[in-house]
């Protein structure tokens, strides 16, 4: 059963606590001026925008068919069936076409290191492979980051919708985007107030290039045939050329 | 054997100084990382050189293929005497790509990792395969070159007798590689301004690739006359001036179509930032070109075809790179401008590449039908930086 993150805004009370706890189980620096940094970036996985007494939180949307993997020439990104989109550095070359190819700009660079990779939120595979819930869900002291079967969680999110009309827009970010993600957000205001685009593609973003890399394998005996058999075509010039000069030197020697 | 002279020329100098920055940036970028190196950051995670040393430079070695399949494929014996010149530019156009690769990976020491580690569905591995047969076969289809010139008659013949094969992989790999280039940005839909994201990127690629190297001959030929004194042979000229006519109105019309049934088209007419670098692209790469090329006194014309060549690689160059960049600058909310470094370490890589194919002009077999011929008065460009092996030959 693939697993997701139901965040739901007009729970939060933008304590901050799941940027801690994300930075503790990643190991990553944080203080008063990491956490009023309100962007995503290589040394911060997630981040709560704040808008008024409206709240938002930002992290990897763990796609269920997700662009990074789709595009990375090497495997490094891989979707795993428990819903982590996870990364290994050990298999990147650094083209970072994953960061170029992330419809919601997820993947960070390293650029100050000699040797860097790309860093984003995984998901908390590690916790999620041992049955455990993510570091920002244990943590949500309101239960706005909440954890569990996506299936579940899109039938909660639809029914605090359907029971409480008007706290909520009606839209669950996440349900079809770019063909759905592991993270689910709800929200009384406008997505595009917190910058997330209300316009995108109902489509696995993967498809666009597969319906196109997938002939590729067809492609290739058709052209190399078309090619060679162009060649054999117009080099006839020379076979007709030589059989004719081999004819007249039959003939010259036969006088 | 006469060593020659090493003087100073303005050209040499220009040479040497970006060299020596080169030397310095690439410094900075293995040992301080690229960060330090460049002003790419989390919002422009591809710049410049993907931009102009990857994107640009395999398109400027189009004339490789383009030409190759008209005189080995189709025959067009009339073409021969040119091959070899774009063949040159072809394999040095993919070493210096994977070369500015080196720059641009994080993880340079990783390149080989798509050989092991394999993901069919990602079109950058379809890329690294495409580079990496296409640069062998540019070597094999450059080979005859350097065995002519060392006499090697065995292994000429048998380099010869699979020529067909090498030339057939070759426009296989190239249509394949030029196209998919395009491609890469196919899974950009919301990301990629309108007036380049197209499901028909990998047809506009291609189809400007053989725009680009038809126009890359010209201006190859233009150049070699100038700077080798070599005879300007114009009447090819002319002739893949027609050809190049006919390549851009259907690329043009085809932008048109495209565009229109996008709905996108009114936007070309409403000023904006992309609508600027759109327009731009378009007179350079399709409009001036077309335009001059359909008045028949500049067709017919050594400057009004030279003219019309470098318009058309401007323009594609403007393409590649708002493809690039202008193309994502609105979707990732930021503007990019490439840092110094960047442009040294590019312009490094163009230096070499002129300098390169001015070596080898010199001393190996390129204009084989002219062996006899005397160099004209003119001075060849790059005699400064020959290496005095076979000076005295």
């Amino acid at each position: 059963m693939s697993k997701g993150i139901l965040y739901d805004a007009t729970m939060c009370i933008g304590c901050k606590q799941c940027e801690q706890a994300c930075a503790t189980e990643n190991g990553l620096p944080y203080d008063d001026k990491i956490a009023a940094q309100e962007v995503t970036s290589a040394h911060k996985y997630t981040t709560v925008l704040v808008k008024d007494d409206k709240f938002m939180r930002r992290l990897c949307m763990n796609c269920d068919d997700p662009a990074c993997a789709s595009v990375c020439p090497v495997g490094a990104m891989k979707k795993t069936a428990l819903g982590p989109v996870t990364y290994d550095k050990s298999r990147c070359m650094g083209c970072r076409y994953c960061m170029a190819a992330c419809v919601f700009s997820v993947p960070k660079y390293e650029w100050d290191k000699a040797v860097p990779g790309v860093r984003k939120c995984i998901m908390c595979s590690k916790r999620v492979i041992a049955g455990k819930p993510t570091a920002c869900a244990e943590i949500c002291p309101t239960g706005a980051t909440k954890f569990g079967d996506r299936d579940e969680l899109l039938e909660e999110a639809k029914k605090r919708m359907h029971d409480n009309p008007g706290n909520y827009l009606p839209h669950i970010f996440g349900e079809t985007e770019v063909g759905g993600t592991s993270v689910m957000l709800l929200s009384s205001i406008p997505f595009n107030q917190f910058g997330y685009r209300t316009d995108l593609t109902e489509r696995a973003l993967p498809m666009y290039t597969y319906q196109v890399l997938s002939r590729i394998p067809d492609f290739v005996p058709l052209f190399g045939t078309m090619l060679g058999g162009i060649y054999w075509i117009t080099h006839r010039r020379e076979d007709v050329a030589e059989a004719e000069a081999e004819e007249k030197r039959q003939k010259g020697g036969g006088r | 054997m006469t060593i020659p002279r090493v003087r100073f020329t303005f050209w040499k100098a220009i040479f040497l100084f970006i060299m020596a920055a080169g030397v310095y940036c690439t410094y900075l970028r293995f040992f301080r990382g690229l960060g330090a190196a460049t002003h790419l950051s989390d919002q422009f995670p591809w710049g410049l050189w993907i931009g102009f040393d990857v994107m640009c430079g395999v398109m400027l070695a189009a004339g490789g293929f383009t030409l190759t399949a008209a005189v080995e494929i189709f025959n067009i014996e009339r073409f021969h005497s040119i091959v070899r010149p774009t063949i040159l530019t072809a394999f040095l156009g993919y070493l210096l790509v994977c070369a500015a690769l080196m720059y641009d990976l994080g993880l340079p020491w990783n390149i080989w990792h798509p050989l092991i580690m394999r993901n069919p569905h990602s079109v950058m591995f379809e890329v690294a395969y495409c580079v990496m047969f296409y640069t062998t076969v540019l070597a094999l289809e450059f080979s005859p070159i350097v065995l002519e010139h060392f006499k090697l008659k065995r292994t000429l013949q048998v380099v010869r007798s699979l020529m067909v094969v090498f030339v057939i992989l070759g426009v296989l790999l190239s249509t394949l590689h030029q196209s998919s280039l395009g491609t890469l940005y196919l899974i950009m839909p919301n990301k990629l301004h309108p007036f380049w994201w197209s499901p028909l990127l990998p047809v506009f690629f291609f189809l400007s690739a053989i725009a680009v190297g038809l126009a890359m001959t010209i201006f190859e030929s233009s150049m070699s006359s100038k700077y080798f004194g070599r005879e300007l042979e114009l009447p090819i000229l002319r002739e893949l001036g027609r050809v190049l006519v006919v390549v851009l109105a259907l690329y043009g019309i085809l932008k048109l179509e495209d565009l229109y049934h996008r709905g996108v088209l009114k936007l070309a007419f409403v000023a904006g930032y992309e609508q600027r670098f759109f327009v731009l692209e378009m007179v350079l790469s399709v409009i001036a070109p077309l335009g001059l090329l359909l008045i028949p006194k500049v067709r017919e014309s050594a400057q009004g075809l030279y003219l019309a060549a470098v318009l058309t690689l401007l323009g594609f160059v403007t393409n590649r790179l708002n493809v690039t960049i202008t193309g994502v600058e609105n979707a990732v909310g930021g503007r990019y401008t490439p840092k110094w470094t960047e442009v040294v370490i590019t312009a490094m890589f163009v230096a070499l590449g002129f300098a390169i194919f001015g070596l080898a002009a010199k001393y190996l077999p390129i204009f084989p039908e002219e062996k006899a011929h005397i160099p004209a008065l003119r001075e060849p460009a790059f005699e400064e930086f020959a290496v005095p092996v076979h000076a005295g030959d």
